[in-house]
């Protein structure tokens, strides 16, 4: 890629900040002094390269990753898609997207979740897959439960699938949760309010898509991930900083 | 009004939660479901250089190491060039420069082995002491920590290193070193991460 230099600043007021103290497991793992920032050089730029080699076909299908031959996950059917673009609206080709998520019920498949609702025989809920030349990329997997959490008495989590992407420099690196229209448990969630501002909210929330839709068989869900753009030189010859 | 800039705003990050190991580290977490789990092999048999084990805790505010931690590793290969097009060249077949680790359930401790890497070129024809960029996610950390581990026996290409220089406190550069030992015939380097508070680690905005 020629003539690609710095990866645009991150705009840290849009993310959530470290600390937010209404997400009480923030308050120790959050550091107190401020980042240092630093130039773009080499090592920030690149990252690692995944192919389809990584990975096989059937890592983005949800429902039967996991399931018994001839068995599928129990859950509402769903599409989960969209593409991974840059700020300046390129799409990002090639790039490693993940997934995980409760099953229906809103549990985990993991040895340290002890909630009551049970395990589904037939779900992992893990997928992942790699985004085409247009950026695309699709899953195909069941609605999560809400989740209760010990954070106040009374939290639930809303439906929320987990989201990890690469992008082709390591500083893009990111993970975020993707929401459901529509769920009233949005507004309540302190994890959600991490993010001060509501446009950037409703940036996570996917919406219900009737046109991918598959009738009779799965409903849609479309979700588009933003990573950082580029500017469009190199380095610039200024000398110094870093 | 003025005319939009029309860029689109960055996906906000989350935390990635207890359970990250679901999705980015399975076989952790309890269940074997891909074939190839990613992330586990950075160097590659072919890999030339210095084979070395980075390992550590993170701490918390309170002292305490976190044992739900996601760790990943993204370096230079012995003769300082990354495994990407734009790298700096060709590197051995196999390296893939970048690794995946999670803490221990138990005992918080995580720990790689790779190669040692090679200085890398830095801005305006600098040269960057040899490191390894970390990025460290976990339930409680809402966007993802970047930090540099730098090894204390490479004082004098860490005394020249640019970014290390602009960490206007010099006591904060100890940090990032990681300090080397040896253990059973193998070179092990230790880089614990404090999250916050007394010797905090540093952490960059990239």
């Amino acid at each position: 890629m020629p003539d690609q230099g710095e990866f645009y600043q991150r705009d840290r007021d849009w993310h959530p900040p470290a600390y937010v103290k209404e997400y009480k497991t923030s308050v120790a793992r959050s550091p107190q002094y401020a980042l240092i920032s630093l130039q773009n050089s080499v090592g920030e730029i690149t990252g690692p390269v995944f192919g389809h080699n990584d990975i096989d076909p059937m890592d983005r299908d949800l429902i039967h990753n996991y399931a018994t031959a001839g068995e599928s996950a129990i859950g509402e059917r769903i599409i989960l898609h969209g593409r991974v673009l840059d700020e300046n609206a390129r799409p990002v080709p090639n790039t490693l997207v993940e997934i995980w998520q409760a099953n229906a019920g809103g549990r985990y498949r993991h040895k340290k979740d002890t909630y009551l609702a049970p395990i589904d025989p037939n779900f992992g809920g893990c997928g992942r897959t790699i985004t085409d030349e247009n950026g695309y990329y699709y899953f195909r997997t069941v609605k999560p439960g809400a989740y209760p959490w010990r954070n106040y008495v009374n939290s639930w989590r809303p439906a929320h699938i987990h989201v990890s992407v690469f992008g082709s420099g390591f500083v893009q690196r990111l993970i975020s949760q993707i929401y459901f229209e529509g769920d009233p448990l949005i507004p309540l969630c302190p994890i959600v309010k991490s993010i001060p501002n509501q446009e950037a909210i409703n940036s996570l929330v996917a919406a219900l898509d009737m046109n991918s839709t598959i009738p009779l068989d799965t409903i849609a869900y479309k979700f588009d991930i933003v990573l950082r753009g580029r500017r469009s030189t190199l380095f610039e010859n200024r000398l110094e900083g870093n | 009004m003025v005319q939009p800039l029309n860029y689109l705003k960055e996906t906000p990050s989350q935390t990635a939660g207890p359970y990250v190991h679901i999705g980015l580290a399975p076989g952790a977490a309890g269940f074997d479901i891909y074939e190839r789990e990613l992330g586990w092999d950075i160097a590659g048999p072919n890999a030339e250089g210095e084979r070395i084990r980075v390992e550590g805790l993170v701490i918390d505010g309170t002292g305490s190491p976190i044992k739900d931690v996601l760790l990943e590793a993204w370096q230079a290969n012995a003769k300082g060039i990354y495994a990407h097009p734009e790298g700096g060249g060709e590197v051995e077949e196999g390296f893939r420069g970048w690794g995946r680790v999670i803490t221990d359930f138990d005992t918080g401790e995580w720990g790689f082995d790779t190669i040692k890497p090679g200085k890398t070129p830095g801005r305006n024809g600098r040269i960057q002491a040899p490191h390894i960029n970390l990025w460290v996610v976990a339930r409680g950390i809402n966007l993802g920590l970047n930090t540099r581990i730098y090894f204390e026996d490479e004082a004098e290409a860490n005394a020249e290193d640019p970014v290390m220089n602009i960490i206007e406190w010099e006591r904060r550069r100890a940090t990032l070193l990681a300090k080397r030992s040896e253990k059973d015939g193998k070179v092990v380097y230790r880089f614990d991460i404090q999250l916050q508070g007394q010797d905090e680690t540093v952490f960059f905005d990239v």
